[in-house]
């Protein structure tokens, strides 16, 4: 596994950091140089909420490399509330619950692991959202 | 188990009670508890023909994509949210458990980038069988109190391991607590005194590159739990000068729901102080989580004024006792995040083969 590349992109696994564009104020994730809206360059830091809703979904039976012992699981195309559609893994939920436009947040959980002695990735997943108290 | 004479000897010549220059107390907590739950009596019907009664009727498991790192991570977000400060503003992550992810590799140092508090940062994890969490707590009052840092966020999580048909598989569960420790004027809970009592006593233990713990079977009662559990909670009513009436809550370690009820009863609490932090029979024995996330549930319902008093046990073996006080700040700040019962009630029940497959107990 390539430990220098999951390294650079903690921020975005762990807090979906993305950006705001300075110039036409939209929301980008993940993050890049130049705004996919406008064209300008994109430099504004921001963390997304991490909620959003199910905009589709699948359920993965033969999954790739390093996922095997996930299956069968979930991966949704989820629209963040400030706009970037996100694909990711749903978790905390059975497959035959899962509906489009069910309002989902954003958890940290363990991607992968890259065998029994290398690194743990750690990343965003969804799940079904956990009201407060 | 009342006090041998030895205990009081002990305890009258030394029974120093910590208290920091500047006081401290809870401004944020957070706790977790996964999704899944594996009743006793699957663990009775594998092993034993369904003869053993279970020691609870269920206990949380945690899911495939989920360990210490990830509910610890999703605890602070919540102690967080409670406390309402940026994360740049802790000095210190400290995570206690017995089931960090890595043998070398901290845990503090991803869950504290995971929640914004890098890189100007304390982080380290802690070890001392189920007090890791509430040493720690200790820590960070010292730490705070001192004007070191202004916030520590301290956690005690498990994902705890039980060997297969072992005793200690029906209550070994998953899930703890975060608090963030910062200075008293903003606490939802004044910390007024804390106490810790250890000795050495093998009553559980496990060696390097073992996958489960082992123990001394009765040994865990009397020598260990019992007497590190009353000579902890009666040295802090001694030198605080307060008497179990004084108090509207009491939460002690909770390896079993019997456990915490007899030394409840020994220092004079009754069922109605302690039930409210008895999470064992719903959840099972959380290990480094398990004292810490009793004090969460009462959190969630103390009223400002109230008085609280925490006692943590750890094998090996030790206590840790706390004197809180709930503010007037708690009632508002509770509701900021998911409550310990809302983690709770969020439940699916699995079998034991679901939780064989869950916990990597199958080699392929």
């Amino acid at each position: 596994m390539d430990i220098a590349r999951n390294w650079r992109l903690r921020k975005q696994r762990y807090a979906l950091e993305g950006e705001q564009c300075d110039h036409c104020k939209q929301y980008i994730f993940p993050p890049r140089d130049i705004c996919p809206h406008c064209g300008e360059d994109a430099r504004g830091v921001h963390a997304m909420s991490g909620k959003g809703e199910v905009y589709s979904y699948t359920v993965v039976h033969e999954p790739p490399t390093g996922y095997e012992t996930q299956a069968p699981y979930a991966i949704a195309l989820v629209k963040l509330e400030e706009g970037p559609l996100v694909t990711a893994q749903l978790t905390d939920i059975d497959a035959a619950e899962i509906k489009i436009g069910m309002p989902v947040e954003m958890v940290t959980r363990r991607l992968r692991t890259d065998g029994e002695e290398g690194v743990i990735q750690y990343g965003y997943k969804f799940r079904p959202i956990l009201s407060a108290a | 188990m009342n006090g041998s004479a030895e205990i009081q000897a002990e305890r009258k010549s030394n029974a120093p009670i910590m208290r920091p220059a500047r006081k401290t107390g809870i401004t944020g907590y957070g706790a977790y508890v996964p999704r899944y739950r594996l009743p006793g009596k699957e663990i009775s019907r594998v092993w034993t023909e369904g003869n053993t009664p279970p020691i609870v009727p269920e206990k949380s498991v945690p899911g495939l994509d989920e360990d210490v790192v990830t509910m610890s991570i999703e605890a602070a977000r919540n102690a967080l949210a409670r406390a309402g400060i940026a994360p740049q503003k802790i000095g210190a992550v400290w995570v206690g458990s017995e089931s960090h992810p890595y043998a070398v590799k901290p845990t503090a140092s991803i869950v504290g980038e995971a929640i914004g508090a890098t890189p100007n940062l304390l982080a380290a994890d802690w070890e001392f069988a189920c007090k890791a969490g509430s040493e720690a707590m200790q820590a960070a009052m010292g730490m705070v109190g001192s004007g070191m840092i202004d916030y520590a966020l301290i956690l005690g999580m498990d994902a705890a391991q039980g060997r297969p048909g072992d005793a200690l598989e029906y209550t070994a569960g998953a899930g703890g607590a975060a608090f963030l420790i910062g200075p008293a004027e903003e606490a939802l809970a004044v910390i007024e005194a804390s106490y810790s009592y250890a000795t050495d006593t093998p009553d559980f233990w496990r060696r390097v590159g073992a996958n489960y713990p082992s123990h001394g079977q009765r040994f865990t009662g009397e020598p260990a739990y019992f007497r590190h559990t009353l000579a902890a909670g009666r040295a802090l009513l001694e030198a605080t000068g307060t008497q179990p009436g004084d108090y509207r809550y009491a939460v002690f370690h909770q390896p079993n729901p019997k456990f915490p009820q007899r030394a409840a009863e020994a220092l004079g609490f009754s069922m109605e102080q302690i039930k409210t932090g008895l999470l064992a029979p719903q959840i099972g024995n959380t290990y480094a989580g398990s004292a810490l996330i009793g004090l969460t549930a009462v959190l969630d319902e103390a009223a400002p004024g109230d008085r609280i008093l925490l006692v943590s046990f750890g094998s090996g073996a030790g206590s840790d006792a706390f004197q809180l006080t709930a503010t007037g700040r708690l009632p508002e700040r509770r509701t900021l995040a998911p409550g310990t019962g809302h983690y709770i009630a969020r439940r699916k029940e699995i079998d034991y083969g679901v939780y064989v497959r869950y916990r990597g107990k199958l080699k392929m």
